[in-house]
Protein backbone atom coordinates (compact mmCIF):
# COMPACT_ATOMS: atom_id res chain seq x y z
CA UNK A 1 0.00 0.00 0.00
CA UNK A 2 2.72 2.19 1.33
CA UNK A 3 4.85 1.49 -1.97
CA UNK A 4 1.65 2.20 -4.24
CA UNK A 5 1.46 5.44 -2.89
CA UNK A 6 5.02 5.98 -3.98
CA UNK A 7 5.21 4.69 -7.11
CA UNK A 8 1.87 6.41 -7.63
CA UNK A 9 3.00 10.30 -6.64
CA UNK A 10 6.23 9.43 -8.80
CA UNK A 11 4.71 7.92 -11.70
CA UNK A 12 2.12 11.00 -11.67
CA UNK A 13 5.03 13.39 -11.62
CA UNK A 14 6.98 11.65 -14.21
CA UNK A 15 4.10 12.27 -16.06
CA UNK A 16 3.22 15.69 -15.79
CA UNK A 17 6.26 16.80 -16.72
CA UNK A 18 6.95 13.80 -19.04
CA UNK A 19 4.06 13.77 -21.27
CA UNK A 20 3.65 17.86 -22.74
CA UNK A 21 7.53 17.08 -23.25
CA UNK A 22 6.62 14.09 -25.53
CA UNK A 23 4.12 15.57 -27.02
CA UNK A 24 6.17 19.03 -28.01
CA UNK A 25 8.63 16.69 -29.14
CA UNK A 26 6.26 15.30 -31.42
CA UNK A 27 4.95 18.88 -32.62
CA UNK A 28 4.99 19.15 -37.03
CA UNK A 29 6.11 22.64 -36.19
CA UNK A 30 9.86 21.63 -35.05
CA UNK A 31 10.02 20.69 -38.63
CA UNK A 32 10.29 24.24 -39.44
CA UNK A 33 12.47 25.18 -36.45
CA UNK A 34 16.65 25.68 -36.03
CA UNK A 35 18.16 23.31 -33.58
CA UNK A 36 19.34 26.42 -31.74
CA UNK A 37 15.37 27.57 -31.46
CA UNK A 38 14.23 23.98 -30.13
CA UNK A 39 16.85 23.68 -27.42
CA UNK A 40 15.31 27.24 -26.80
CA UNK A 41 12.27 26.13 -26.48
CA UNK A 42 12.26 23.19 -24.91
CA UNK A 43 14.38 24.70 -22.14
CA UNK A 44 11.22 26.79 -21.71
CA UNK A 45 9.12 24.01 -21.27
CA UNK A 46 11.69 22.54 -18.71
CA UNK A 47 11.98 25.84 -16.57
CA UNK A 48 7.98 25.44 -16.53
CA UNK A 49 8.61 22.27 -15.07
CA UNK A 50 11.19 22.95 -12.64
CA UNK A 51 8.44 25.64 -11.30
CA UNK A 52 6.09 22.82 -10.22
CA UNK A 53 8.93 21.01 -8.79
CA UNK A 54 10.19 23.63 -6.55
CA UNK A 55 6.94 23.94 -4.33
CA UNK A 56 6.46 19.82 -4.24
CA UNK A 57 10.04 19.81 -2.62
CA UNK A 58 9.84 22.32 -0.21
CA UNK A 59 6.24 21.17 0.74
CA UNK A 60 7.99 17.65 1.55
CA UNK A 61 5.40 15.98 -0.80
CA UNK A 62 7.49 13.72 -2.88
CA UNK A 63 8.23 10.36 -1.00
CA UNK A 64 12.15 9.61 -0.12
CA UNK A 65 12.41 13.63 -0.01
CA UNK A 66 11.45 14.73 3.18
CA UNK A 67 11.37 18.65 3.95
CA UNK A 68 14.70 18.60 5.17
CA UNK A 69 16.22 16.99 2.31
CA UNK A 70 14.05 18.92 -0.23
CA UNK A 71 15.22 21.86 0.55
CA UNK A 72 18.30 20.70 -0.41
CA UNK A 73 16.92 19.82 -3.91
CA UNK A 74 15.10 22.63 -4.05
CA UNK A 75 18.22 24.56 -4.20
CA UNK A 76 19.80 22.75 -6.70
CA UNK A 77 16.60 22.52 -8.86
CA UNK A 78 16.14 26.74 -8.22
CA UNK A 79 20.19 26.48 -10.34
CA UNK A 80 18.81 24.22 -12.70
CA UNK A 81 15.75 26.73 -13.45
CA UNK A 82 17.92 29.66 -13.76
CA UNK A 83 20.43 27.59 -15.79
CA UNK A 84 17.23 26.49 -18.11
CA UNK A 85 15.93 30.37 -18.43
CA UNK A 86 19.56 31.36 -19.31
CA UNK A 87 19.49 28.79 -22.33
CA UNK A 88 15.64 29.77 -23.32
CA UNK A 89 15.85 33.38 -23.45
CA UNK A 90 19.82 32.67 -25.07
CA UNK A 91 18.38 30.09 -27.95
CA UNK A 92 15.72 33.07 -29.03
CA UNK A 93 18.17 35.89 -28.90
CA UNK A 94 20.47 33.85 -31.44
CA UNK A 95 17.00 32.46 -33.11
CA UNK A 96 15.59 36.24 -33.76
CA UNK A 97 17.66 39.44 -32.09
CA UNK A 98 15.19 41.88 -32.91
CA UNK A 99 11.85 39.88 -31.54
CA UNK A 100 14.38 39.06 -27.84
CA UNK A 101 15.52 42.73 -27.89
CA UNK A 102 11.62 43.63 -28.23
CA UNK A 103 10.69 40.96 -24.89
CA UNK A 104 13.36 42.12 -22.98
CA UNK A 105 12.41 46.23 -23.42
CA UNK A 106 8.23 45.22 -23.04
CA UNK A 107 7.89 46.58 -26.95
CA UNK A 108 6.80 43.33 -27.89
CA UNK A 109 3.60 43.21 -29.80
CA UNK A 110 3.30 39.58 -27.87
CA UNK A 111 0.83 39.57 -24.85
CA UNK A 112 2.68 36.80 -23.38
CA UNK A 113 6.43 38.10 -23.58
CA UNK A 114 6.12 40.57 -20.67
CA UNK A 115 4.87 37.83 -18.34
CA UNK A 116 7.76 35.71 -19.58
CA UNK A 117 10.41 38.66 -19.00
CA UNK A 118 8.98 39.92 -15.26
CA UNK A 119 8.69 35.76 -14.38
CA UNK A 120 12.81 35.78 -15.42
CA UNK A 121 13.46 38.87 -13.57
CA UNK A 122 11.49 37.43 -10.58
CA UNK A 123 13.46 33.81 -10.19
CA UNK A 124 17.09 35.87 -11.33
CA UNK A 125 16.01 37.90 -7.76
CA UNK A 126 14.88 35.11 -5.87
CA UNK A 127 18.49 32.99 -6.68
CA UNK A 128 19.93 35.89 -6.09
CA UNK A 129 18.71 36.93 -3.15
CA UNK A 130 18.88 32.68 -1.75
CA UNK A 131 22.90 32.86 -3.22
CA UNK A 132 23.52 36.56 -0.77
CA UNK A 133 20.74 35.83 1.57
CA UNK A 134 23.58 34.99 4.86
CA UNK A 135 25.60 38.06 3.63
CA UNK A 136 23.02 40.37 3.19
CA UNK A 137 21.89 38.87 6.95
CA UNK A 138 18.33 38.82 5.86
CA UNK A 139 16.38 38.19 8.76
CA UNK A 140 13.69 34.58 7.87
CA UNK A 141 11.04 36.43 7.98
CA UNK A 142 12.00 38.87 5.66
CA UNK A 143 13.48 35.96 3.60
CA UNK A 144 10.17 34.30 3.26
CA UNK A 145 7.98 37.49 2.60
CA UNK A 146 10.22 38.29 -0.25
CA UNK A 147 10.74 34.46 -1.56
CA UNK A 148 7.24 34.04 -1.32
CA UNK A 149 5.65 37.19 -3.31
CA UNK A 150 8.54 36.58 -5.73
CA UNK A 151 7.15 33.25 -5.82
CA UNK A 152 3.36 34.24 -6.46
CA UNK A 153 4.87 36.46 -9.52
CA UNK A 154 6.85 33.87 -11.16
CA UNK A 155 4.04 31.00 -10.87
CA UNK A 156 1.58 33.66 -12.42
CA UNK A 157 4.24 35.16 -14.91
CA UNK A 158 5.38 31.71 -16.05
CA UNK A 159 2.26 30.07 -16.89
CA UNK A 160 0.57 32.99 -18.30
CA UNK A 161 3.21 33.01 -20.42
CA UNK A 162 3.03 29.81 -21.51
CA UNK A 163 -0.80 29.54 -22.16
CA UNK A 164 -0.78 32.70 -24.19
CA UNK A 165 1.99 31.31 -26.62
CA UNK A 166 1.37 29.18 -29.87
CA UNK A 167 4.06 26.74 -30.22
CA UNK A 168 5.36 22.92 -30.09
CA UNK A 169 3.50 22.39 -26.91
CA UNK A 170 -0.12 20.47 -27.05
CA UNK A 171 -2.56 22.64 -25.84
CA UNK A 172 -3.92 20.05 -23.32
CA UNK A 173 -0.92 18.85 -21.09
CA UNK A 174 0.35 22.35 -21.37
CA UNK A 175 -3.06 23.38 -19.53
CA UNK A 176 -2.92 20.73 -17.03
CA UNK A 177 1.30 21.21 -16.65
CA UNK A 178 -0.01 24.75 -16.02
CA UNK A 179 -3.38 23.72 -13.60
CA UNK A 180 -0.56 21.93 -11.55
CA UNK A 181 2.09 24.30 -11.04
CA UNK A 182 -0.58 26.60 -9.42
CA UNK A 183 -2.03 24.07 -8.04
CA UNK A 184 0.98 22.99 -5.91
CA UNK A 185 2.33 26.61 -5.43
CA UNK A 186 -1.04 27.18 -3.86
CA UNK A 187 -1.08 24.21 -1.70
CA UNK A 188 2.00 24.51 -0.26
CA UNK A 189 1.73 28.19 0.54
CA UNK A 190 -1.57 27.32 2.59
CA UNK A 191 0.35 24.30 4.38
CA UNK A 192 3.22 26.02 5.53
CA UNK A 193 1.16 29.09 6.06
CA UNK A 194 4.08 31.44 4.73
CA UNK A 195 1.79 34.13 5.28
CA UNK A 196 0.81 34.13 8.34
CA UNK A 197 2.43 36.81 10.55
CA UNK A 198 5.12 34.92 13.11
CA UNK A 199 5.04 35.48 16.93
CA UNK A 200 8.78 35.87 17.25
CA UNK A 201 10.81 37.33 14.26
CA UNK A 202 13.22 34.96 14.77
CA UNK A 203 10.40 32.09 14.55
CA UNK A 204 10.94 28.44 14.78
CA UNK A 205 10.92 26.53 11.77
CA UNK A 206 7.60 27.00 10.31
CA UNK A 207 4.44 24.56 11.11
CA UNK A 208 5.62 21.69 9.07
CA UNK A 209 6.21 18.38 11.36
CA UNK B 1 -25.68 76.19 0.41
CA UNK B 2 -26.90 74.10 -2.59
CA UNK B 3 -27.06 70.51 -2.51
CA UNK B 4 -26.26 68.86 -5.63
CA UNK B 5 -28.70 66.20 -5.90
CA UNK B 6 -28.13 63.54 -8.83
CA UNK B 7 -30.99 61.62 -9.86
CA UNK B 8 -31.52 59.80 -12.92
CA UNK B 9 -32.74 62.24 -14.96
CA UNK B 10 -30.07 64.96 -14.37
CA UNK B 11 -27.61 62.11 -14.71
CA UNK B 12 -28.79 60.78 -18.28
CA UNK B 13 -29.06 64.46 -19.22
CA UNK B 14 -25.21 65.14 -17.97
CA UNK B 15 -24.03 62.06 -19.57
CA UNK B 16 -25.99 62.67 -23.12
CA UNK B 17 -24.04 65.93 -23.04
CA UNK B 18 -20.97 64.78 -22.49
CA UNK B 19 -21.10 61.94 -25.10
CA UNK B 20 -22.58 64.46 -27.64
CA UNK B 21 -19.91 66.82 -27.30
CA UNK B 22 -17.41 63.91 -26.95
CA UNK B 23 -18.20 62.14 -29.65
CA UNK B 24 -18.37 65.45 -32.50
CA UNK B 25 -15.52 66.05 -30.67
CA UNK B 26 -14.20 62.80 -31.92
CA UNK B 27 -15.88 63.02 -35.18
CA UNK B 28 -15.02 66.09 -36.62
CA UNK B 29 -11.55 66.17 -36.72
CA UNK B 30 -11.60 62.72 -38.48
CA UNK B 31 -14.53 64.55 -40.85
CA UNK B 32 -11.65 66.72 -41.61
CA UNK B 33 -8.69 65.03 -42.05
CA UNK B 34 -10.22 62.35 -43.64
CA UNK B 35 -8.71 58.52 -43.87
CA UNK B 36 -6.13 58.39 -41.05
CA UNK B 37 -2.92 56.81 -42.35
CA UNK B 38 -2.01 53.27 -41.10
CA UNK B 39 0.58 53.57 -38.18
CA UNK B 40 3.50 51.12 -37.87
CA UNK B 41 3.06 48.20 -35.59
CA UNK B 42 5.31 47.02 -33.06
CA UNK B 43 7.34 44.22 -33.92
CA UNK B 44 6.50 45.22 -37.83
CA UNK B 45 10.70 45.81 -39.02
CA UNK B 46 12.07 42.62 -37.48
CA UNK B 47 14.00 40.82 -39.21
CA UNK B 48 13.28 43.43 -42.72
CA UNK B 49 15.92 43.23 -45.42
CA UNK B 50 16.02 46.24 -47.52
CA UNK B 51 15.01 45.84 -51.17
CA UNK B 52 13.42 42.64 -51.27
CA UNK B 53 13.72 41.63 -55.43
CA UNK B 54 10.18 41.80 -56.95
CA UNK B 55 8.70 37.99 -57.63
CA UNK B 56 6.04 36.25 -58.95
CA UNK B 57 5.91 34.13 -56.01
CA UNK B 58 8.16 33.15 -53.06
CA UNK B 59 9.71 29.84 -52.82
CA UNK B 60 6.98 26.89 -53.70
CA UNK B 61 3.99 29.04 -52.64
CA UNK B 62 0.89 27.09 -51.50
CA UNK B 63 -0.53 30.26 -48.81
CA UNK B 64 -1.42 33.97 -50.09
CA UNK B 65 -0.63 37.19 -48.61
CA UNK B 66 -3.42 40.13 -49.77
CA UNK B 67 -4.78 43.66 -49.27
CA UNK B 68 -4.69 46.89 -50.11
CA UNK B 69 -2.85 50.63 -50.51
CA UNK B 70 -4.99 53.43 -50.36
CA UNK B 71 -3.88 57.07 -50.06
CA UNK B 72 -4.31 58.75 -46.61
CA UNK B 73 -7.30 61.45 -45.99
CA UNK B 74 -8.91 60.89 -49.50
CA UNK B 75 -8.80 56.89 -49.50
CA UNK B 76 -7.88 56.18 -53.33
CA UNK B 77 -6.09 53.64 -54.17
CA UNK B 78 -2.79 53.90 -54.75
CA UNK B 79 -1.28 51.81 -57.91
CA UNK B 80 2.12 50.09 -58.41
CA UNK B 81 3.06 50.46 -55.06
CA UNK B 82 5.69 47.93 -54.26
CA UNK B 83 4.87 45.96 -51.02
CA UNK B 84 7.71 43.83 -49.24
CA UNK B 85 6.65 40.74 -47.61
CA UNK B 86 8.54 38.24 -45.62
CA UNK B 87 8.03 35.40 -42.51
CA UNK B 88 8.68 32.20 -41.05
CA UNK B 89 7.44 29.56 -43.49
CA UNK B 90 7.71 26.13 -44.24
CA UNK B 91 10.40 26.81 -46.48
CA UNK B 92 12.75 29.32 -44.07
CA UNK B 93 12.85 31.82 -41.43
CA UNK B 94 12.36 35.29 -40.86
CA UNK B 95 15.80 36.52 -41.73
CA UNK B 96 16.60 34.14 -44.56
CA UNK B 97 16.60 35.91 -47.93
CA UNK B 98 14.84 33.32 -49.89
CA UNK B 99 12.11 34.45 -47.38
CA UNK B 100 11.68 37.80 -48.54
CA UNK B 101 10.13 38.83 -51.64
CA UNK B 102 7.68 42.01 -52.94
CA UNK B 103 4.92 42.43 -55.45
CA UNK B 104 3.18 45.47 -56.89
CA UNK B 105 -0.37 46.65 -56.60
CA UNK B 106 -2.71 46.97 -58.95
CA UNK B 107 -4.62 49.73 -60.43
CA UNK B 108 -7.73 48.70 -57.60
CA UNK B 109 -4.62 49.66 -55.38
CA UNK B 110 -5.24 45.64 -54.39
CA UNK B 111 -1.71 43.41 -53.64
CA UNK B 112 -1.46 39.59 -53.34
CA UNK B 113 1.20 37.54 -53.34
CA UNK B 114 1.84 33.86 -52.87
CA UNK B 115 4.39 32.41 -50.62
CA UNK B 116 5.03 29.18 -48.67
CA UNK B 117 2.73 28.50 -45.50
CA UNK B 118 3.24 30.71 -42.42
CA UNK B 119 3.76 28.55 -39.25
CA UNK B 120 4.10 30.49 -35.86
CA UNK B 121 7.49 31.96 -34.63
CA UNK B 122 7.81 33.65 -31.21
CA UNK B 123 4.65 32.48 -29.81
CA UNK B 124 2.44 33.73 -32.75
CA UNK B 125 2.16 32.84 -36.63
CA UNK B 126 2.16 36.25 -38.14
CA UNK B 127 3.62 37.91 -41.60
CA UNK B 128 5.30 40.68 -42.24
CA UNK B 129 4.94 43.82 -44.60
CA UNK B 130 6.31 46.87 -45.37
CA UNK B 131 6.25 49.88 -47.75
CA UNK B 132 9.54 51.24 -48.12
CA UNK B 133 9.57 53.13 -51.05
CA UNK B 134 9.99 56.66 -50.50
CA UNK B 135 6.96 58.26 -52.05
CA UNK B 136 4.68 57.75 -48.32
CA UNK B 137 5.87 57.28 -45.19
CA UNK B 138 7.30 53.92 -44.27
CA UNK B 139 5.19 51.68 -42.48
CA UNK B 140 6.06 47.93 -41.26
CA UNK B 141 2.60 45.77 -40.36
CA UNK B 142 2.78 42.93 -38.84
CA UNK B 143 -0.61 40.99 -38.89
CA UNK B 144 -1.16 38.02 -37.11
CA UNK B 145 -3.40 34.73 -37.86
CA UNK B 146 -6.18 33.55 -36.27
CA UNK B 147 -4.86 30.22 -36.72
CA UNK B 148 -2.05 28.90 -37.59
CA UNK B 149 -3.94 26.47 -39.90
CA UNK B 150 -5.05 29.49 -42.20
CA UNK B 151 -3.63 29.73 -45.59
CA UNK B 152 -4.20 33.45 -46.33
CA UNK B 153 -3.14 36.66 -44.52
CA UNK B 154 -4.80 40.14 -44.78
CA UNK B 155 -2.72 43.53 -44.41
CA UNK B 156 -4.06 47.33 -45.41
CA UNK B 157 -1.76 49.99 -46.12
CA UNK B 158 -3.06 53.55 -45.66
CA UNK B 159 -0.17 56.17 -46.77
CA UNK B 160 0.99 59.56 -46.29
CA UNK B 161 3.04 61.20 -48.41
CA UNK B 162 6.51 61.71 -47.37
Amino acid sequence: MRLAKVTLIWAALAAAIGVPIALAATSPQLEWRDPIYILGGFSGIVALALVLVQPLLIGGYLPGLPAYRGRRAHHWIGGALVAALVVHVGGLWITSPPDMIDALTFTSPTPFSPFGVIAMWAIFAVALLAALRRRLGLRPQTWRIAHMTLAVVIVVGVVAHGMLIEGTMETVSKAVLCALVVAAAIKVMIDLRVWRRRATPRGESPARQ
Amino acid sequence: MTTLVFNRRTLLAAGGTVLATGMSGLLLPARAAGLAPTPSMSGGSNNYLKGAPTVARIGKGGFWMSGTVRRAGDGAPLAGQRIQIWAHTTEGREEDQRSHGATLTDKDGKFRLEMPQIVPIFGQPHGHLAYDSGEFQTVFLRPVMRSAKETSLEAHFVLQPA
